[in-house]
């Protein structure tokens, strides 16, 4: 029962994060906004906001906080929603998104005040970083642990592989990666650009406990979260880019694309929440 | 300077608060084999991943560590360069590249071992410091500083095992400012490196010449020494730059662009790699090749000087 309490709970926080994806993306206007890339995320950030992160947003400077990062920093939108749902910054602020001077850009800039832990945007960083932040754990005798969400396209840069590769020789069980397997990259589906098949089978090569799920399951997502290694964890998360909107599923036109306020309306009451 | 950076660790090991020395698979060409066994806990070897590198030792820094790379020059700045500029210039993570064997002390093994451009490629990397020591003292007291600096620092270290010293007694190093190695009021030489006893040499043979050369001593290449420079350009007839990096973006360019910004500025002559990968050889051959020799230099100073 409580289970499902959670579930729901979850599920309405997804909600509101893909309302917040909507109200950034017609912001951002003519500069445009990776739409797909972030929608995919939105079931796997909700459920670790809600249950799994720990992390107190009058203090988003305690030191034994669960750390966070963002690899693929383009997917900002729903890291910034659900940041926002929790509390680090007001709604208003998401109207600020992509503005001059803005805190919001469109990928993240490191704010930890705001909840947010470092810059990213160039692909096949954060891995090395959050193995950087949980070896520092390791070191000062730490529990907190370590997050990293890439993303399938993300896999493509070899920097991922080095940082894969030293994760599991440093025996960091504190670690845990979340790929986003969406399928698609900027130009076309990873298949047609650079295949990235068997990507479980590659991860568990680089001696990665992987957990394979569908990636917009709740149960599923909160399963894989709560399963303990002794080894770093990946989970590969089976999604559908553009998730939750019937233009934008699975259609690559919006990795990155202008919203018009008839698109917006015609979403809002696809979600079917108030304005 | 490689093996005084080993015991530089080593009393580092001992002093400094949560210290990390990371390094690429190249322990033992760092000197840092002793350092290894003796704080298995402060080092790490990321085997010959640089982005790698800088990444954990970006995460490590944001986490409250001191941390230190290490690995050859090439591979400390260029193969990771965007990792540099993201998570040290960006985002402002600080820790301290040690950059080995920099310049052409490697040119038997050919280009991809030499470093001619590190400096022109961090320079245009903001919240970046650039230290080229003088002589392996100078290298401690760069790595000293820099673990009290601000900024990531960048730590380009140059020339062979048997490197000449420049300083006999303690002095005050401070990030930043130039030292006046011998006062001069008709050319100013700056230089970085190695190239700092080659411009001492030529002061010499200047000397004989009735050519009074100011040397400077310009370990820090950013932030240059802009007072320094000016305050050499408002005296010296000429003023000089000597460096063992290609002369697009390194030491040269930086005095050059302090220059412009001074009414009436003296004639700069730049001493550098000409901006080409030339024949491989051992580094006395190279130095010769580039013309990186205090009789050459001297010859076209004097010859410049009576020009003027």
């Amino acid at each position: 029962m409580e289970n499902k309490n959670e579930i729901t709970k979850i599920k309405k926080l997804a909600k509101e994060i893909r309302k917040n994806i909507l109200t950034m993306s017609l912001a951002a206007g003519a500069n445009s906004s990776h739409f797909g890339g972030s929608l995919s995320t939105v079931e796997l950030l909700a459920t670790l906001y809600n249950s799994v992160l720990k992390f107190d947003v009058s203090n988003p400077l305690w030191k034994d906080r669960d750390r966070f990062i963002l690899s693929k920093g383009h997917a900002c939108l729903g890291y910034y929603s659900v940041l926002c749902e929790k509390g680090f910054f007001p709604k208003e602020d998401l109207n600020s998104f992509e503005k001059n001077g803005s805190f919001l850009l469109g990928h993240p800039v490191i704010n930890k005040k705001k909840g947010i832990e470092f810059s990213n945007g160039s692909l096949g960083m954060g891995l090395s970083l959050g193995i950087g932040v949980a070896l520092a754990a390791k070191k000062k005798n730490k529990s907190y642990k370590t997050f990293v969400l890439i993303g399938d396209g993300e896999c493509n840069e070899g920097s991922v592989w080095e940082a894969s590769m030293s994760a599991a020789h440093f025996k960091l069980n504190n670690l845990t990666a979340i790929l986003d397997r969406n399928n698609l990259q900027q130009t076309g589906s990873n298949e047609e650009i650079m295949s990235t098949k068997e990507l479980g089978d590659k991860w568990r090569s680089f001696n990665w406990d992987v957990k394979e799920i569908d990636g917009h399951d709740i149960a599923q997502i909160l399963a894989a979260f709560n399963y303990v290694s002794e080894k770093p964890k990946l989970i590969l998360a089976n999604t559908i880019k553009g998730k939750g909107f019937s233009f934008s599923e699975n259609n690559n036109d919006w990795h990155h694309k202008i919203m018009t306020k008839k698109q917006y309306d015609d979403a809002l009451k696809e979600l079917n929440v108030p304005k | 300077m490689r093996a005084t950076f080993g015991v530089a660790a080593l009393e580092l090991g001992n002093t400094v608060d949560k210290l990390m020395i990371l390094t690429g698979d190249v322990s033992t060409s760092a000197g840092l084999d002793r350092f290894k066994k003796k704080f298995p806990d402060k080092y790490l070897d990321v085997g010959i991943a640089e982005q790698n590198l800088i990444g954990i030792g970006a995460g490590l820094a944001s986490e409250g560590f001191n941390v230190i790379t290490t690995t050859f020059a090439p591979f400390q700045t260029l193969r990771c360069c965007e990792q540099i500029k993201v998570n040290l210039g960006y985002m402002k993570q600080k820790i301290c590249m040690v950059g080995l064997a920099s310049g052409l002390v490697l040119g038997t093994f050919g280009y991809t071992h030499c470093c001619i451009e590190d400096i022109g490629i961090l320079r245009s990397i903001p919240n970046l410091t650039i230290i080229s020591p003088a002589d392996s003292s100078e290298a401690v007291k760069a790595v000293l500083s820099s673990l009290e600096h601000k900024n990531s620092v960048y730590i380009r270290l140059t020339g062979g095992a048997n490197i000449d010293q420049i300083y006999e007694d303690d002095y005050n190093f401070k990030i930043g400012q130039s030292i006046t190695l011998k006062e001069g009021k008709d050319v100013s030489i700056f230089a970085s490196g190695t190239m700092v006893k080659v411009a001492l040499d030529c002061s010499i043979i200047l000397n004989k010449s009735d050519i009074d050369a100011e040397v400077v001593n310009m370990h820090t290449i950013k932030p240059i020494d802009i007072n320094k420079v000016n305050e050499s350009a408002k005296k010296s007839k000429l003023i000089v730059s000597i460096e063992e990096h290609n002369i697009i973006g390194g030491l040269g360019s930086a005095v050059a662009e302090c220059l412009v910004g001074i009414k009436n500025s003296p004639t700069q002559i730049f001493f550098g790699i000409n901006d080409s990968y030339s024949e491989g050889g051992d580094y006395n051959f190279l130095k010769q090749k580039f013309n990186l020799t205090p009789d050459f230099i001297s010859k076209k100073i004097i010859s410049k000087f009576k020009d003027i």
